[in-house]
Parts: C-alpha cells; sequence; structure tokens
C-alpha cells in the first residue's frame, strides 16, 4: 500500500504537493470554575502540532487516550476553533485570506467518528442520512437518493433491503458501513477517521478495514486514520506520527517506525502492545501510572515523568522533531527526544 | 501483523446479518401503529374523545338551556326524570352545564399549554443550541420564575391582570413556560452534542439546516409528550383558579367555577356537587395516560 501517486483533476498543485500541511496547531481549552467563572487553568490539548499528509497516502496517528489524537482531528475539520496554527489544503490555506473557506474544506475532507450509532440520526433512514450532506450542498432530490443508494451499494450494503433502515435496525458493522457512505457522499479526497474501527469486533473490524482499503484505492482518497491500536495502524499506514500529551513525539514512515521505535514512549508503547508469541510475552510494565495531568503538564519534555532516561536539561529543553542519527535510518524519521542514549538503547521490537 | 486475519478477506458486498423480513415503516407510521396497539392509550383516548364530542357537540346532546333554571326544579337529586344528572343550586340542569362548562375548562387548560408550548419550546431550543451566554441569560430568567410556586404565580398574575378567562389563560402559560424551556433545553442540548449533530456541521450544513432535520426532528417527540401530561396539570390549575373567582365569571359555565358554586350543596345533594370534579379528575387523568402512552410510542429503541 505505497502512496500512489495518481493523476487527480481536482489536485491543485502537483502530486508532490502535500494535500495537508499543519502548523503549529495549538488548542488550549480554559478551564472555569470558582467564582464567577473564572479560567483557572488550560488544558493543553494539542500543543503545537506540525505535520503534512502525502496525497494518496495513510497518516496513521497513535497514542494513548487522551493525548490529542481526537481534538487533532475536529480542529483539521473546524468543528472546533483552533488557537493558533495554519492548516493548508492543497496549496490553500484554509479560512484565511486568498484562501479557501472551511465549507470549501469540509467539501473535501470529511470525517468518520467512533460510535456509529451516535453519529447517525436516529430519525433518518440509511439513504436519507447518506443523501443528506449532497442535498443541503445543492444536489437534486432524486439525483441525491441516487447517489445514497450506490454508496450504499458501494459499502456493501443492498440498497433495496438497507436504504429505508433505521440507524437501530442494523449491526454495528452495517451501521459504520453507512458512516464511511455518508462521509464519501460529497465525494470528498481526504478522508479523517477517527476511530472508526475502534467499537467494532475483530472480524467485522477486518471486513472495514478492507472497505477502507478497496475504497481508498478506487476513489483515489487519501486518509487520516487515527487509533490506539497499533496492529490496525501499521496494516492501514503509509506513514505514523505518535502522539503524547498534545505533542508529536515521533513521526516517520510505518516499517521504520516500527521496525526502530526511537522515542522511548513509542518504544514502551510497542512494549505494551499484547503479542501472542510465548518467547517474547510482556514480563515487565513498559509504562507505569496514567499519563500525568494534562492540565499542569510537565516542563520541557512532557514524557519526562515517565522516561527511564530522563535527565536534569530534559525538564529544561523542550524537544523538537529531528532526525534521530544521521545514515541510520530513513531520512523522514523524526524523533522528539534530546537524550541520544535513551534513543540508542534499543531493543529489537520487530 | 498478527491480530487480524486478512488472508481470507470476505467479500465486501456479502450481507453479514440475514434479513428480517420487509423493510421498517416511516418513524411516525410506526408510532402510530404502536400507539394502535396500545390498549390503555387507545381507551383514554376514546374517553377523550368522547368528552370533546359531547362540549363541542352540547346543543345535540341536550335540548335544556344551560343558564335557564327553575326555582322549582332546585337541587334535584342524580336519576331524576328529565335531569338524569340533577340539578344545580338555581335548578339549572346539571348535564347541560357539564357539557357546556367543559367548552371553557378545556379551552382555558389546552390553550395555555399551545402558547408555552410554542414560546418556550422556542426558547429552550435556541439555548440548548446556542448554549453559552445566551443560553445562560434564558436560563436564569426561567430560574427566576421557578422561584415561586406555580399556583401562587398564577394566583398573583390573574390578581394583577384581574379575573377573566383570557387573563386566566395568559396567567397560567407564563406558569408553563419555565418548565416547558428546561425540558427542551436539556432535550436539545443532549441531541446538539450527539456526533450526527457534528456530522452534519462536518458536511457543511448551515445551523438552521441542523436545527430543522437534525435537532427538532429528534426533540420535538420528548417536548410533545411533555406538553401533553402539562394539560393534565393544566386542567386543575385552571379550575382552581377559577374556583377561587379569578378564572370564568358567573354566570358561565365553568367545571371549577360549577365546583365552587355547589360547594354549598355539598350536604344536600353530595353526588350532584362532585360531578364536575368528576369530570376534571377525568380529562386529567386521560391526559396524563396519554401522554404516557405517546411516551412509550415515540421511543424508537422500543421498536417491536
Amino acid at each position: 500500500m505505497s502512496a500512489a501517486l495518481k493523476l487527480d483533476p481536482r489536485d491543485r498543485g502537483g502530486p508532490a504537493q502535500p494535500l495537508l500541511t499543519v502548523e503549529n496547531l495549538r488548542k488550549h481549552f480554559p478551564v472555569r470554575g470558582g467564582l464567577l467563572n473564572r479560567q483557572v487553568a488550560t488544558v493543553q490539548a494539542v500543543d503545537d502540532v506540525s505535520f503534512l499528509v502525502k496525497k494518496g497516502e495513510t497518516l496513521g496517528i497513535v497514542g494513548e487516550s487522551g493525548c490529542g489524537k481526537s481534538t487533532t482531528a475536529r480542529l483539521l475539520m473546524r468543528l472546533i476553533e483552533p488557537d493558533a496554527g495554519s492548516v493548508v489544503f492543497d496549496g490553500d490555506p484554509v479560512a484565511e485570506r486568498h484562501g479557501i473557506t472551511v465549507t470549501d474544506m469540509r467539501r473535501q475532507m470529511q470525517m468518520v467518528f467512533q460510535d456509529s450509532y451516535s453519529s447517525l440520526n436516529p430519525r433518518m433512514t440509511m439513504a436519507e442520512s447518506v443523501a443528506y450532506a449532497p442535498k443541503m450542498h445543492g444536489l437534486g432530490k432524486k439525483e441525491a437518493w441516487e447517489r445514497a443508494e450506490s454508496l450504499l451499494l458501494r459499502v456493501g450494503l443492498n440498497p433495496k433491503q438497507y436504504s429505508r433502515r433505521y440507524p437501530h435496525e442494523l449491526s454495528g458493522g452495517q451501521r459504520q458501513r453507512v458512516n464511511i457512505a455518508r462521509a464519501l457522499a460529497l465525494e470528498p479526497r481526504m478522508v479523517i477517521l477517527d476511530e472508526a474501527v475502534a467499537a467494532l469486533d475483530k472480524s467485522v473490524e477486518a471486513q472495514v478495514l478492507n472497505l477502507l482499503s478497496d475504497l481508498k484505492e478506487s476513489l483515489n482518497l487519501t486518509y487520516l486514520f487515527i487509533s490506539h491500536d497499533l496492529n490496525v495502524v501499521e496494516y492501514m499506514s503509509d506513514r505514523v506520527m505518535v502522539m503524547y500529551l498534545g505533542r508529536v513525539v515521533e513521526t516517520g514512515p510505518v516499517e521504520s517506525i516500527y521496525r526502530h521505535p526511537r522515542h522511548p514512549y513509542t518504544r514502551a508503547l510497542f512494549a505494551s502492545k499484547p503479542t501472542l508469541d510465548p518467547d517474547r510475552r510482556t514480563t515487565e510494565m513498559p509504562l507505569t501510572g496514567d499519563p500525568p495531568n494534562p492540565i499542569n503538564p510537565p516542563s520541557g519534555c512532557r514524557f519526562r515523568t515517565r522516561c527511564a532516561f530522563a535527565q536534569a536539561r530534559c525538564a529544561q529543553e523542550v524537544p523538537v522533531l529531528s532526525a534521530p542519527f544521521a545514515g541510520d535510518t530513513d531520512a523522514s524519521h523524526l524523533v522528539a527526544c534530546i537524550v541520544p542514549e535513551a534513543q540508542a538503547a534499543m531493543t529489537h521490537h520487530a | 501483523m498478527s491480530d487480524i486475519t486478512l488472508e481470507d478477506r470476505p467479500a465486501i458486498a456479502a450481507d453479514p446479518q440475514p434479513l428480517p423480513g420487509a423493510p421498517a415503516p416511516g418513524y411516525w407510521k410506526s408510532v402510530t401503529q404502536r400507539l394502535v396497539r396500545d390498549k390503555t392509550t387507545m381507551a383514554v383516548s376514546l374517553v377523550l374523545i368522547g368528552i370533546l364530542v359531547i362540549t363541542l357537540g352540547a346543543p345535540l346532546v341536550t335540548s335544556y338551556d344551560p343558564y335557564q333554571g327553575s326555582v322549582l326544579t332546585r337541587l334535584k337529586p342524580i336519576g331524576t326524570p328529565g335531569h338524569w344528572l340533577g340539578t344545580d343550586e338555581t335548578g339549572r340542569d346539571l348535564w347541560t352545564r357539564l357539557c357546556y362548562g367543559g367548552r371553557l375548562s378545556l379551552l382555558a387548560a389546552i390553550l395555555p399549554v399551545t402558547i408555552s408550548l410554542l414560546v418556550g419550546g422556542f426558547l429552550g431550543v435556541l439555548a440548548g443550541y446556542a448554549g453559552g451566554t445566551v443560553g445562560t441569560l434564558i436560563m436564569r430568567t426561567m430560574d427566576v420564575f421557578y422561584a415561586f410556586p406555580s399556583i401562587l404565580l398564577a394566583i398573583a398574575i390573574c390578581g394583577l391582570l384581574g379575573n377573566g378567562l383570557s387573563n386566566s389563560i395568559i396567567a397560567l402559560a407564563v406558569v408553563f413556560i419555565p418548565p416547558m424551556v428546561r425540558v427542551s433545553e436539556t432535550v436539545t442540548t443532549q441531541a446538539r452534542n450527539l456526533d450526527f449533530v457534528e456530522a452534519a456541521r462536518a458536511s457543511g450544513s448551515t445551523t438552521m439546516q441542523i436545527i430543522r432535520h437534525h435537532v427538532l426532528a429528534n426533540v420535538l417527540g420528548p417536548i410533545l409528550v411533555y406538553a401533553t401530561s402539562l394539560i393534565s396539570v393544566s386542567i386543575i390549575l385552571s379550575a382552581g383558579l377559577s374556583f377561587l373567582g379569578l378564572g370564568v365569571t358567573p354566570p358561565q359555565a365553568e367545571w371549577g367555577l360549577m365546583l365552587n358554586s355547589l360547594r354549598q350543596a355539598i350536604y344536600v345533594q353530595p353526588y350532584v356537587a362532585a360531578m364536575p370534579g368528576v369530570m376534571i379528575f377525568l380529562t386529567s387523568m386521560c391526559f396524563n395516560l396519554m401522554s404516557d402512552g405517546f411516551r412509550s410510542a415515540m421511543d424508537v429503541r422500543l421498536n417491536k
């Protein structure tokens, strides 16, 4: 599943121009309380996150719950307003002068949510839900319905049987297929999959993952795949981004990261992955305790409080993403860690 | 990659589940089906229809004049030939008075609820969807009204505006608006936080489109159910107001007022004096049971 460099008439720049460039995205939620609803603290949900998504690739985002994966997705869709940072969609800055509007961006970028039930309107039939967005964008009633039926067919649901059904009459896997069909109804170029398969059981999960792969190929889609399941991310992604407490700690091609994880957090995360191999069973806890409170994150490197290699300077210096060792790995494999020993002391994972 | 077996890829077009029968009917159609199957709701609906028929068609079910009495026929007991429910303290036929009185009683009960449904529902959906400052402003204003007991508030407003039917309707509408706002605000807040509203926003729908297609459709059911249950309270409150002489003025027939004027005859003809109360009780209970029936019929998850 390499990044296919197919030419798409909707592309503005050439195939080498990233479809999505995110720079210094930041969202701090105020925590209010006390007398007169004063702001007493801030949750630093997403803090200076930068990354890019190439055309036709799948970027996987992994991390523990609460690390800012979903907030990043919602910021990209502008479901919440970012405090700072810029998002550039295929060369066009989003919601800026000389750029494209949020509505135009949303037409090209869609999202599939985790909860397949609550993301469908219980009063709408499947075809109505899928046809809704095209209708709101001015497509005729009949055309929208036809598009909905063809999309339902495309995601593996026979429209004769399913188009007039309500969400509670379908299974979780079927509902998630409808959600995928709805996300595709505006013919987007990019789809954000926010834990889209997390709530499904394993056999259904595999079906939906295969469906996503097929759709990506046939519709020339680009995915942002958010998940806490490392196996699923490995299967789906071309590149991976690891987040911890609102910051990116490591990013790079999937093989490089899975074979040579460099950041102590990434390594601990992979070590906590359950394995079926009895020779490699987990003998010690790779990570202890919960992540620190994002209301008051540690200074410097946010992982230092749980890191075995932490030094005094980790508290002072905020690590930036940089290549770990020249010539060692892929040049695009970047790590946010300032302690070389921490990156070198590597237990072979794969 | 060990957990997911990807070798045998299942055909995507395969249906993972067998299909149970024909496609489901539309939402309102299935609600109607469930209502028809519910025996209690059907029974109370029949009673309510009966009450509506005798009140609206009062001239057809009785030949007496509701205002014309006779000293000769004062306070006759139930079962008197010609006056099967007896007569009141000025000799007017009680059955006739009950039929005609129901008109004002029902009007004074249903109209305030309708007004509060429109005003309160609008404010509540607005407060719930907008949230923030607008929501806080609306909800805190409603809390001020909540501070007074409802019957006291109604009496105070009636006392301020003077008695009369329209003033009692205004008073009750004001009393019912705060709970209506509260209920619609709660259900709207719940609905707006669901993922499908987010998904609609993400698909580029405007706020008005989202409210119309996604919020209202999911919020109208619970609000209507609450409104029906308010009717039963409204009947009792409006009867209470006219019992206190704050609503309809004599000689007009109204159940609460009739109860008041027959009060003095309670030792002479206790059963006759109780009749307006029976009507109030019956109507109020029927509306209450009907609202229960609506509630369960509208719950999608109880389907089948």
